[in-house]
């Protein structure tokens, strides 16, 4: 039974019609990657699932449940939390403040604590009372997965978390995610580097012009399906 | 006008920029006719009227010139009483001690007003947004409390204009023998005339502006500063064109105003109510960001006035009621409302691009 | 020397007042970008809600506020929801014009309330109360208590933006409103639970203005200048910079009286217009807006 369900998701902004009929499932514990090109709709379908894009109520289930009617602000309480590509921290929060924040409105209960977060990214308690923008690229990435944990997500949103930074850091966050991955969260990864992404995740979804171009397994898909889904042959 | 369907040009096809279409043209010819016929309104017209519509151009000229910076280049001031007061002290400077014609003394206030408005603008100028306005609603009340300083203009209780200075005014005996008429309704057609001239000036004169280059970058300005800035329009001279340029037509307009009244105090020509609160309803209402908006929203407001202001406070009331209802529902105003219904526009001020005979509305 | 000295001490409890003004102007700019024209009109509204508690209840002002405080922290909510949120966005003349025209009420409609009388809040003897400090210079318990009232909400603002979990929601939806939301946090009842906390700082300041002098349905748009002239000269994003302005707000006004009384309000206005002209970004300037 999916954990979270996408039914003909359709988003607009304004006019604009950025998603076209997006059909998704992911099933609790599995690990999801949205792959595509520029433009694609990937972050739009983030956003749209976490409530920041208007959405047809029944397009987006949760448990079973239509959530598509519900502001952002309900919607991780639920249970479903958004790390907002390009970080995105408080600048004028601490370091510890971003953290405790991502925690506000906690209604469920759960694994991650203050202690847990510092516990998965060691660096993040060294600078606990540092302004946010005093961290470096990293460590930010780290602070704002870190601030979508303390909501105790069960599905955790990712847009774009390698973005801007360099390989060796990006091994460093993408070995953290077995560790989130135990603690009973499922994943949806929007990714560029799709190496990465196809690495980790149990199904690939390949988003072109705002419409599905690709599903599968990732052992089952050739780099001939995925260039051609990606560029449109 | 046929839109195209998918904004997205064919090949080879011709671009360029248009403002007027071809219903503007008429409407140029017919706004050219009105201004005759209301030239040629004395003739007929009671005095009743003269001083109804003396007051309504001025109020109309007014909120073209609040338009122009808060509706096109996102100037917002709550401060243009100044200018209004400054204008029609000046009036009263320049007749009652240099003896000069009150007609002379009009464009005299127009440039007194600014060159006061340059070094206002280097200092408002340094608050942005929101903090601009109330910065420009000081300077106005410094403005008020020096002229309650000079004795010399009534002080604080302020004074008249001498029956001396208003009834020798350039033409009146003219106008008497042509309209057979007594002095003071021969001094209200002159009024009447000047306040029609300074009307019809503003409207040109935005109309002209909005439509030159500099326009285009008070689009641009509007929309986002960032984006001026790319376009490598240098925002801050610019602004402080506009701004100069308004305060020089509103203290002319400001200088008329006290040439009708022929009395002056400084609580009442530097008023925050009646020469920015009203100007503001009336752009709000018509519609901001367009030409067409503040000529019905001063009909409007010259029609309520009318019939209302008797009310006192409940009409007060109203206005700033009316004001947030058309704010929160109908932001672009009765004009912008009955724009986007039926695709109209009598004096485009907003480029559209031009695809071969297709157009579309430029975004 | 006495006079000067005198002056400098009056001007500072003056700046009190202001600072209480500038207080609430400080904090809803702060944390909803809102730059509110209202503002003094809300003041005086407050003056007239306690003056109505205090005469029906027969409650002394200083209690009356007490009762009052819920009531305009409720009023505030209320407006903040229903009409201030719908304007704010990308484009500043909404809230401007919308706040502006909610002056214009708030003025129109308490004179058809309470006519232009001048009203004054009574509290029997500390309204005279002075404390002698010798050499001919007395301080006033009024304004005394005016200023430190000023200090303590400083201190309890600062406590409550830094300290607690409600003004980290505060700073962190000033920051970013939509990343905010993604926190489970509501922009839209933050937003008014702010101008809930800032009408209780307008009760404080409605209280000593009614106190220490007279007022009625129109001073309201005067104690918006100032309040603005406050929180520009001490420089924005900070609450104890809105004091700084204050005080040197109010001993502009305060010498520029004594040199001639008609100068009091233009003093001010040219202090701050030089503050200005110098130091744009104001004389203690905090955060980077």
């Amino acid at each position: 039974m999916a954990l979270l369900e996408t039914c003909n998701l359709q988003a607009f902004y304004g006019d604009f019609q950025a998603l076209y009929g997006i059909d998704t499932r992911l099933e609790a514990g599995e690990t999801i990657a949205i792959i595509g090109a520029n433009g694609a709709g990937k972050s739009t379908f983030l956003k749209a699932v976490a409530g920041l894009v208007r959405r047809p109520a029944a397009s987006v289930l949760f448990d079973r449940q239509p959530i598509g009617a519900l502001s952002a602000a309900d919607v991780v309480k639920l249970g479903i939390a958004l790390v907002p590509e390009g970080r995105r921290l408080f600048p004028s929060l601490s370091v510890e403040e971003n953290l405790l924040i991502g925690g506000h409105g906690r209604k469920l209960g759960g694994p991650w604590t203050l202690d847990r977060v510092y516990s998965l990214f060691p660096i993040l308690k060294e600078r606990r009372s540092q302004a946010a923008p005093t961290l470096s690229g990293g460590q930010q990435q780290m602070a704002a997965i870190g601030r979508a944990l303390m909501s105790n997500p069960r599905v955790l949103l990712c847009d774009e978390i390698s973005l801007g930074l360099a390989p060796i850091i990006i091994a460093d966050i993408y070995a953290t995610l077995p560790r989130i991955k135990a603690e009973g969260t499922s994943v949806v990864l929007v990714e560029q580097d799709i190496a990465q992404a196809i690495k980790v995740s149990d199904r690939v979804y390949c988003f072109q012009e705002g419409r599905l171009s690709l599903v599968g397994r990732p052992r089952e898909l050739t780099r001939e399906q995925i260039h051609d889904a990606y560029f449109g042959s | 006008m046929r839109a195209m369907k998918d904004g997205r040009p064919a090949s080879g096809q011709m671009f360029s920029v248009a403002t007027s279409g071809g219903g503007s043209r008429a409407a140029l010819a017919a706004a050219a006719a009105i201004l005759i016929m209301l030239a040629a309104l004395p003739a007929f017209a009671a005095r009743n009227l003269i001083q109804d519509l003396i007051f309504l151009f001025y109020m109309l000229a007014l909120a073209q010139c609040w338009n122009l910076l808060a509706g096109f280049s996102g100037l917002i001031s709550v401060g243009q009483q100044a200018f209004v007061g400054l204008g029609g002290y000046m009036l009263f400077a320049l007749t009652l001690f240099a003896g000069l014609d009150p007609l002379l003394a009009i464009p005299l206030a127009g440039v007194v007003c600014a060159t006061f408005a340059l070094p206002t603008a280097l200092i408002v100028f340094r608050l942005r947004g929101a903090y601009f306005a109330i910065g420009t609603w000081v300077v106005a009340e410094v403005y008020r409390l020096v002229f309650a300083q000079f004795k010399g203009l009534g002080g604080g209780t302020g004074t008249s204009l001498a029956p001396s200075v208003t009834s020798t005014v350039f033409g009146i005996e003219w106008v008497k023998a042509l309209f057979d008429v007594r002095t003071p309704a021969a001094r209200d057609i002159i009024s009447y005339w000047g306040a029609l001239v300074l009307m019809a000036g503003t409207l040109v004169f935005v109309y002209a502006v909005l439509r030159s280059r500099r326009g285009l970058a008070l689009g641009a300005i509007r929309d986002q500063e960032a984006a001026a800035a790319g376009l490598g329009v240098d925002i801050y001279r610019t602004k402080r064109a506009v701004y100069v340029a308004a305060a020089a037509m509103t203290g002319m307009i400001g200088a008329l105003i006290y040439l009708q009244k022929a009395r002056i105090s400084p609580d009442a020509a530097f008023s925050v109510l009646d020469w920015t609160a009203y100007v503001i309803f009336i752009v709000v209402i018509g519609g901001i960001g367009t030409m067409e908006g503040p000529v019905i929203g001063a009909i409007i407001f010259y029609l309520l006035q009318r019939y209302l202001a008797d009310f006192g406070a409940w009409y007060l009331i109203l206005l700033g009621t009316l004001a947030i209802a058309v704010m929160l529902f109908a932001p672009r105003g009765l004009w912008g409302f009955v724009a986007e219904r039926f695709r109209v526009t009598l004096f485009p001020t907003r480029r559209r691009l031009v695809i071969g005979a297709d157009e579309v509305k430029g975004g | 020397m006495t006079g000067a000295l005198d002056a400098v001490i009056q001007g500072v409890l003056l700046g009190g007042l202001y600072a209480l003004f500038a207080a609430g102007l400080s904090l809803i700019f702060g944390v909803m970008r809102l730059v509110n024209l209202a503002h003094g009109d809300l003041i005086v509204l407050a003056a007239f809600v306690i003056l109505v508690v205090a005469e029906k209840l027969g409650l002394d002002p200083f209690a009356a506020v007490l009762v009052a405080a819920p009531i305009l922290f409720a009023i505030g909510f209320v407006l903040q929801h229903v009409l201030l949120n719908r304007t704010l966005g990308r484009d500043l003349l909404p809230p401007l014009l919308v706040t502006f025209g909610l002056s214009i009420i708030i003025q129109n409609g308490l004179l058809q309330l309470f006519s232009a009388d001048s009203e004054r809040l009574r509290s029997g003897a500390i309204e005279t109360a002075s404390i002698a400090l010798g050499g001919g210079i007395a301080i006033g318990v009024v304004p005394l208590l005016t200023l430190l009232s000023a200090v303590a909400v400083i201190v309890i603002l600062n406590l409550i933006f830094y300290r607690t979990p409600l003004g980290r929601a505060f700073r962190a939806t000033s920051d970013d409103p939509e990343v905010a939301q993604l926190m489970g946090i509501d922009h839209n009842r933050i937003f008014a639970t702010a101008m809930g906390l800032a009408f209780v700082v307008i009760a404080i300041a409605a209280l000593y203005l009614g106190l220490r002098a007279n007022f009625d349905p129109t001073i309201g748009p005067a104690r918006l200048l100032y309040a603005f002239e406050a929180v520009i000269i001490g420089g924005l994003g900070s609450f104890w910079g809105t004091l700084a302005g204050g005080i040197v707000l109010g001993l502009a006004q305060t010498i520029g009286a004594r040199i001639d009384p008609e100068w009091q309000i233009l003093s001010g206005h040219l202090a701050f217009l030089a503050v200005l002209a110098i130091r744009p970004r104001g004389l203690f300037p905090r955060a980077l807006d």
